[in-house]
This record gives C-alpha cells, structure tokens and sequence, in this order.
C-alpha cells in the first residue's frame, strides 16, 4: 500500500479547489453590492448586503420564475423519458438475444459520435413546419433519447443483472414486460438516477438549442443571456448580471450538495465501464 | 397474488389460486384449457421474439427523426439554393455552397478560431486533470470531499460561467486587468486582441471541465493493479517515477477516449464565444476574432437563414470532426497494440 499523503498533496489539491470556488465566490461578491460599488477601485472583496436588491432588479427585468418552471418542466421530462427508454433498450441489449443486436448496438455506439449540434438549421426547419417553434416540446425533442443513455444502462446491466435471475423469472411464467419489471428495473435504479441525474443537468445547462427553438418563450440560459444584453455597453452592470447567474446557479448547486456523490460515482463509473 | 383477474396472456398468473384448475379436471386434447395453454405458449413465444426489438425501438425512431434525418437533411439542403424571404427551395446548385463557405475569410478565421481555443482549452486542461487525479489517487483523507470539491465547476451552466469570467476578464474594469496593473503591467484587451480572447474563453472551458475529466482518470487510476506499484517501489522508483513509468501507460486507453470526447465537444464550443461578445451583433467578436465554426453554423443558418451556406459548414466541420475521430481511433489502434506486444 502506499503511504499517507504529505502535506503537499493537501497543499496542491487545495489550491486547485480554491481555483474552483473563487470564480463563484467573485461573482456572488459582486452579485450582493450595489451598481456603482461593483466597478469600484479596488474591488470588494467581501460579499455585501445587496444580493435581494439586485435579486428584486432581476425579477423585473426577466421572467425569472416562468422561466426556472420551463427549465424544470423540460429537464425533468427529458430526464425521465431518457431513463424510460434507455433503461429498455440498455436491457435488451445486455441481457435478451435478438437477431441483429450486436448491429444495433454498433450503430448506437457509433451515433454517439455524431453531433446533433450541427444539424441545428434542419431541426429549426423541422420544428418550424410542425409549428412546435417557440413551444417547450420543441426544446425537449432532441433529447428525449440518447445514444449515451442507451450504452451507460447497457453497460451498467450486463453484470447488474444475473442472467439466472431472468431465466428463473421466465420459468416462473413472467411475460418480458414483467421481467423486464421485477427483475431488471430493480437492479437498474442506482445507474437510473444517474443517468437522470446528467440528463436533467445536461438539459437545464444546454443553451444553444433553446436559443434556435424559442422566441419569446425562455428557459434559465435564456434569460440569462438576455439578462446580459440588458446591461450590454460601455458599463456592463455586473451586479444585476451576477447575481441573475447566481440565482440560476442556486438550484443545481443544491442539487450537487444533495446528490454531488452519486453524481462523482457516475462520472467514474461511465468512464470505467466504457 | 391479489388480483384474480389479472390479464390473460400473462402466464404468472396461472399460480394464483383463483385460476388454478379443479383437481378431478382431467384435460383432453381438445377441451378448452388445453387450447387457451396453446394460445398462451404462442402468445409467448412472439413476447420473447418480439419484446427486444419493441424495447430498442424507441431509441431508433426517436433518432431517427431528430438525429438521423437533419443529418442527411443537411446534407440536402447544402445542394440548394435557398429563398430566404419566402423559405422555399431554389435551384439545385450542386457543390456551389461548399465552394462559398470553403473560400469564405470568415469562415476559414472560424475555423482557425476553433481550433485554437480547441487547442488552449484541451491540453492544459487534460495534463492538468491527469495530474490532479494523481493527487487525488492517494489515501487522502476526506476523500467524498476532494471528489465533489474538484467537480463543484461542473454544476454551473457554461452561460452563468461566461457571465462571470466575462466580469473578470472585462477590459476596462475587470477585476484581471486591475490586478495586472496593480503589478505594474499594461491592462489585456481580452475581447479585442485574438489570441487573447482565446484564451479567456479557453480558461472558462477549462475552469468548467478539469475536475469532470480528473474523475475520469481517477477511475482509470485506481483499476490499475497496485501490485505494479510495490513492484517498481522494490525496484527503486520514487513517486514521480512510478507515476510516469506505470500510471501513465495504464490509463492510456482512458486517455484517448477523454481527448476524443474533448475533441467532439470541443470543436463544437459555441455557448462561450456567444456570450462572451459584448458586441450587438455577437458573432464572436467585432472583427469575428473569436467567432468559432459552430457559431457561423448559427449566424449563418438560424439568423441569416442562408440554409445553403450553413448547412455546408455544418457538413464540412462534421467530417472533421469525424476525421480527426478516426484518427484518434487509429492512434489508439496502434499505441494499444505495440504496447501489448
């Protein structure tokens, strides 16, 4: 075994975390001072008493809430509809015999390459003439599914699940959907909420898509981004700014403190596997 | 078993006591248990047949309708002229629009663009996610602790990140520019000068995504087989030696599937050059000095409508993606395979 770590690994590695925290501390210390103190010379270093001041400016200048209710909504149906059908196909893949499977799973694989970023002008096209623009289904679509999800819950049940428990299930008479039900879902549920974890994370943090399939509809990214156009110019009012990504930032940074060690066992685990 | 009434078809429920047959009932050929046990195994036999390929097709129909078919649609709509007032079809103008976006400066300064802050965001950001894993990879106290410290980034969307970067590395009051003159140096036009703004947006990709891809080499780290460790410290070797003579060729696999990924992801940056543009039109900088490929894909497709244009650029920066993706796959081939041999 190797040793205890010295003092310069504490050293080293908290370092690196301060790195890490500081440029939130920065933005939650001039997020809660006034305008005028914000560009001041020399900055403050401390955080004020100003955070609800410019929480209150950022409610009026956005629709701060409607727009944290479509980020919820569209998250969290992404979030299920990617486990509901990745954890199906993920248990077909890994555990039933099927012509043409290892093809299929090939081409899963293989489309985890491409990136659906750059079809973004035929999605638009799409979505414009079904008339879904500027609805929350549109910005949901694309990510109903995904290639990583269907791969991670394939990988995750091939050892979760002991072939012996579904053929015992079969001889007991359980149709595929039971089994699939009693036998796999179970196993399933620590990779489950992981996988909803990063697609939950991977929706509410997207930016791009929302920007080509909204108008006047906004989620979270959105109205951060016209957040900043509002203060855009000579004199940038980062207090107003700042405190809006603060305020954005507020719920998946609760969500890290509740589930950040699921979410560490994740990244970890999807790397060891794959 | 609480339901006596459960589906037919569904086999278990021939075990629950309301369905079990009378004793004395010695079933024939022909009586009708008999025949709906028929139906039943038939029944079962498509369930099993049928139920993989009716789980799978979820995957596929979805893909197939917002992945597969804008992808060749793309590819359709690169070959057209396109109407932009009244959003109909053109003339077929073959390869004309690869031609255009293939000699367009602006596009070439795009592509130049993406590749640098590529380059600048993923080195620094891999050696240093490899040397924090190391740190990490020890018998540290705290260890859930360290782990999400070093993740906390990741949680804070790539717009909030631009916001707050985009205070420090303000031009003219940036918290930054005040420090360098405080030492005495000459304030950076961080959204003026090219390189520069490369590497402000750089920074942002790297303070967001280090932790997540220490993580990943920490993984790889830990399934090496600690045996190699006691063997080369019997041999002599002190930490740093052991960490370049047997942790680094251990994780190789890991490591070229972080730069794979990092690559797909990187080529593709888009949300910080956006934002980062405190210009009206935010086409990445007033001279286009740090717009990247995927950027003119949007300025292009989405607010010029020139659907031609930006659809060849979409295609062309695909094959490079795709290209350097084989490549990378190549180098692996030939990394794992001589050092197996």
């Amino acid at each position: 075994m190797r040793n205890r770590p010295g003092f310069v690994v504490y050293g080293l590695l908290g370092a690196f975390v301060l790195g890490s925290a500081l440029p939130l501390y920065w933005s939650f210390v001039i997020g809660s001072h006034t305008k005028g103190d914000a560009n001041d010379f020399p900055p403050p270093l401390l955080p004020g008493g100003h955070f609800l001041e410019n929480a209150r400016r950022v409610l009026d200048t956005v629709d701060f809430w409607q727009a944290m209710l479509n980020s919820l909504l569209v998250s969290t149906a992404c979030g299920v509809a990617v486990v509901f059908f990745s954890t199906l196909a993920g248990y077909a893949f890994a555990k039933l015999s099927f012509r043409g499977s290892n093809a299929l799973m090939g081409f899963v694989v293989m489309t985890m390459a491409v990136p659906t970023q750059l079809a973004i002008v035929p999605l638009f096209i799409l979505m414009r003439d079904y008339r879904l623009l500027d609805t929350l289904a549109a910005v949901a679509l694309p990510t109903l599914v995904t290639a990583f999800g269907v791969f991670f819950m394939r990988q995750y049940l091939v050892d979760a699940v002991p072939t012996e428990l579904i053929e015992a299930a079969r001889m007991d008479g359980c149709t595929m959907l039971r089994t699939f039900w009693t036998v796999a879902v179970p196993a399933a549920r620590p990779a489950m909420a992981i996988l909803f974890l990063f697609t939950f994370m991977q929706v509410w943090t997207d930016y791009m898509w929302p920007l080509v399939a909204l108008q006047k509809t906004e989620t979270l990214q959105i109205a951060l981004d016209r957040l900043a156009l509002t203060g855009q110019g000579q004199t940038t009012d980062y207090a107003l700014v700042l405190a809006g990504a603060g305020m954005a930032t507020l719920p998946l940074l609760l969500l890290f403190v509740l589930a950040g060690r699921q979410l560490v066992t994740g990244i970890m685990q999807g790397a060891v596997k794959g | 078993m609480t339901n006596p009434t459960a589906p037919a078809g569904d086999v278990a429920t021939a075990t629950s006591p309301a369905d079990r047959p009378p004793e004395q009932d010695s079933a024939g050929e022909g009586s009708p248990r008999n025949r709906r046990l028929v139906r039943r195994q038939r029944r079962s036999r498509w369930d099993v047949k049928l139920s993989p390929y009716l789980y799978v097709s979820p995957f596929f129909v979805l893909f197939a309708i917002v992945g597969l078919y804008p992808l060749l649609y793309t590819g359709y709509l690169s070959l057209f002229d396109w109407n932009r007032a009244y959003y109909v079809r053109g003339d077929f103008v073959g390869l004309d629009n690869y031609s255009f976006v293939l000699t367009d400066p602006v596009f070439r300064k795009s592509l130049v663009n993406t590749f640098s802050i590529f380059l600048m965001s993923s080195v620094p950001q891999v050696v240093l996610a490899v040397a924090v894993a190391a740190l990490l990879d020890t018998r540290l106290r705290g260890r859930t602790f360290w782990r999400m410290s070093v993740l906390l980034p990741f949680v804070v969307a790539p717009t909030a990140a631009v916001l707050i970067f985009g205070s420090l590395f303000a031009d003219r009051y940036g918290m930054i520019n005040q420090l360098l003159g405080e030492i005495g140096l000459e304030p950076i036009r961080w959204h003026v000068d090219r390189w520069w703004s490369h590497f402000a947006i750089a920074g942002m990709v790297n303070w967001r995504w280090t932790g997540y891809n220490a993580l990943i080499f920490l993984a790889a780290m830990q399934a090496v087989p600690r045996d190699l460790y006691e063997a080369a410290s019997l041999d002599g070797a002190g930490r740093i030696r052991q960490f370049f003579a047997v942790t680094l060729p251990m994780i190789r696999p890991t490591m070229i599937f972080v730069i794979i990924t990092s690559t797909i992801g990187g080529l593709q940056i888009f949300t910080e050059p956006r934002l980062f543009d405190d210009t009206p039109n935010r086409e990445g900088g007033p001279d286009h000095q740090y717009m990247t490929s995927t950027l003119y894909i949007y300025v292009k497709g989405i607010e010029d409508q020139f659907y031609g244009r930006a659809s060849a650029a979409a295609w062309i920066l695909f094959l490079i993606i795709v290209g350097i993706a084989l490549l990378n796959f190549g180098v692996t081939r030939f990394l794992t395979r001589r050092s197996v041999s």
